[in-house]
């Protein structure tokens, strides 16, 4: 990732050192490893199943399970699809709400204290047990599964970014009041790029939790019927001892996690690799 | 620089009744043990932190808000102080960029800038890509892009070895006398402020205080040669001798 950077800087150097490349075995290797594990594995799932005779009610094998993901995916769809737009509304609300409240945070260390009780009894608060409470609250249950998934995301994202925006290098606080600079251009051009690290890490705690509490707060919720999440298929296929197409809405939510890990990463990726510790590789 | 008188003292007295006057074009080295409000008295000339009592006073140039001279003082921290998440370029551009200079208009100064300091190869480099006397040099050319008056550097090359150390040196030297600005240089090496000054200002500690006022006029253009001339080392013992009675004066635990 990092051998591209350095091309234009060898102009003054005398000799031009190519920069060492990966082998092509090692990056096929490099993929061919995970992949080839996860399919063993696969197999020996599919093995046992067969080989031990176990009943699909019991334990489905990962043909049932590719099955039922095909034959259900119509039902399985919508609520993949209520899933996904409940994660990612929390995820995009929570980012907002948390970058914007820890901005306001470091203006004023009181405005910091008067909101610091909230922030401390809403973390600490397990979230999911106030769901039922919401649904009473809220117009419709997936308003109130929204609210769960906001709360849980929104916290991870405040507080590393309130740390990112406080985590600034003294001296280039200093430089910027030496040139004058002013609240705002203090803000955007030091203080927001000097937390990005900070502000990434919460993106990725925040992208993952708003999946997993959009799925609790649906089992806490207990929502049914049209309209209901992959956890509320989770349940009834449950309750119907329909097991392969448990698994398959499992591993729809797996599959969601996964991408959204990916997703994640690889902003964090593209924003840091230039200059951060964090994502830049290690040469000795 | 007329009548930078300062006086002044913080919480735990860094300074006390300090009174300075910087001439125009001045290499003046700020010298002492290391306590001894140096950094401390620099900070206040930048406006950084204010005197608990004193002023400093501006020969005629345009004063901002904060009373110091608008875009005239550069500034060379200890630590290069670059933002990791931006290049060289990046880096240089700042002050302009703060002062509301477009990226186009400014670049032309900026690449003349890196290429005084050498450097104009690596406008697109990061931070973290170069050594520790290059990124020293961004730092430099970050102060002087803004074509300041007056440049303060706060032992700039304290942590950088010896080679680097003079060769910097000489490529401030070089600067000092092409561009004509005023350049106030903490150090505690009697070596370096011997080496660069044209005035040397001794501190004592507790309180911070001027202690002795040495101006240097050489006969030979400070260079390799200078380095172990008769009238260097006549100078560094002359320095030496008033840094040791600063010390003794300031209940000498050093």
């Amino acid at each position: 990732m990092a051998e591209a950077v350095d091309t234009n800087l060898g102009t003054d150097a005398n000799t031009v050192i190519a920069p060492p490349s990966t082998p092509v075995g090692e990056q096929v290797a490099r993929v061919l490893v995970p992949v080839g594990m996860l399919l063993i594995a696969i197999a020996i799932w599919q093995l046992y199943v067969v080989l031990s005779g176990t009943p699909k009610y019991i334990l489905p094998s990962p043909v049932d399970v590719g099955g039922a993901l095909l034959t259900d995916w119509p039902t399985l769809l919508p609520s993949l699809w209520v899933t996904l737009s409940i994660t990612f509304e929390a995820l995009i609300l929570a980012l907002i709400g948390g970058v914007g409240l820890a901005i306001v945070l470091v203006q004023s260390k009181w405005i910091e204290l008067a909101l610091f009780p909230f922030a401390v009894i809403l973390q600490v608060t397990p979230i999911v047990a106030i769901a039922p409470l919401l649904l009473i609250y809220a117009p419709n249950t997936q308003t109130a599964l929204l609210i769960v998934a906001f709360l849980v995301a929104f916290f991870p994202i405040l507080s590393n970014m309130v740390q990112g925006l406080k985590s600034v290098d003294h001296n280039l606080l200093n430089l910027f009041d030496l040139y004058g600079a002013g609240r705002w251009q203090q803000l955007v051009y030091l203080k927001i790029p000097a937390s990005m690290p900070y502000f990434m890490t919460g993106l990725r705690i925040g992208g993952g939790l708003s999946l997993i509490a959009a799925v609790v707060a649906e089992f806490a919720a207990g929502s049914a019927g049209a309209g209901s999440g992959l956890a509320f298929r989770l349940l009834e296929s449950g309750y119907r001892l329909n097991m392969p197409r448990l698994y398959a809405a499992l591993i729809l939510m797996t599959l969601t996690g996964v991408a959204i890990f990916g997703v994640t990463s690889f902003i964090s990726w593209l924003v840091l690799h230039r200059w951060h510790e964090s994502a830049v590789r290690r040469e000795n | 620089m007329h009548g930078v008188s300062k006086v002044f003292s913080n919480g735990t007295l860094a300074l006390s009744d300090m009174s300075l006057t910087v001439e125009r074009g001045e290499f003046l080295s700020l010298l002492g043990p290391s306590g001894c409000g140096k950094s401390t008295a620099l900070r206040i000339i930048a406006g950084l932190g204010a005197p608990s009592s004193g002023r400093i006073d501006w020969p005629s140039s345009t004063i901002n808000a904060k009373g110091l001279p608008q875009g005239d003082i550069g500034f060379v921290f200890q630590d290069p102080t670059l933002m990791p998440w931006a290049t060289v370029f990046g880096n240089v551009y700042l002050p302009l960029k703060l002062q509301g200079v477009g990226k186009d208009v400014a670049r032309p100064r900026i690449m003349e800038t890196l290429a005084t300091v050498g450097l104009a190869d690596f406008a697109e480099a990061y931070p973290r890509e170069l050594s520790g006397g290059m990124k020293m040099r961004v730092s430099i050319a970050r102060a002087l892009v803004t074509k300041p008056k007056l440049l303060l550097m706060d032992e700039p090359f304290a942590a950088l070895d010896e080679i680097t150390r003079q060769k910097l040196n000489d490529d401030v030297l070089k600067l000092w006398r092409q561009s004509g600005v005023t350049v106030i240089f903490v150090t505690h090496s009697v070596f370096e402020s011997a080496y660069l000054s044209s005035r040397i200002v001794v501190m004592r500690s507790r309180p911070g205080q001027v202690y002795a006022d040495l101006p240097l006029a050489t006969s030979t253009a400070r260079s390799e040669a200078y380095r172990t001339s008769e009238e260097y080392r006549a100078t560094t013992a002359l320095v030496s001798k008033a840094l040791q009675d600063a010390i003794h004066a300031g209940g000498g635990s050093h």
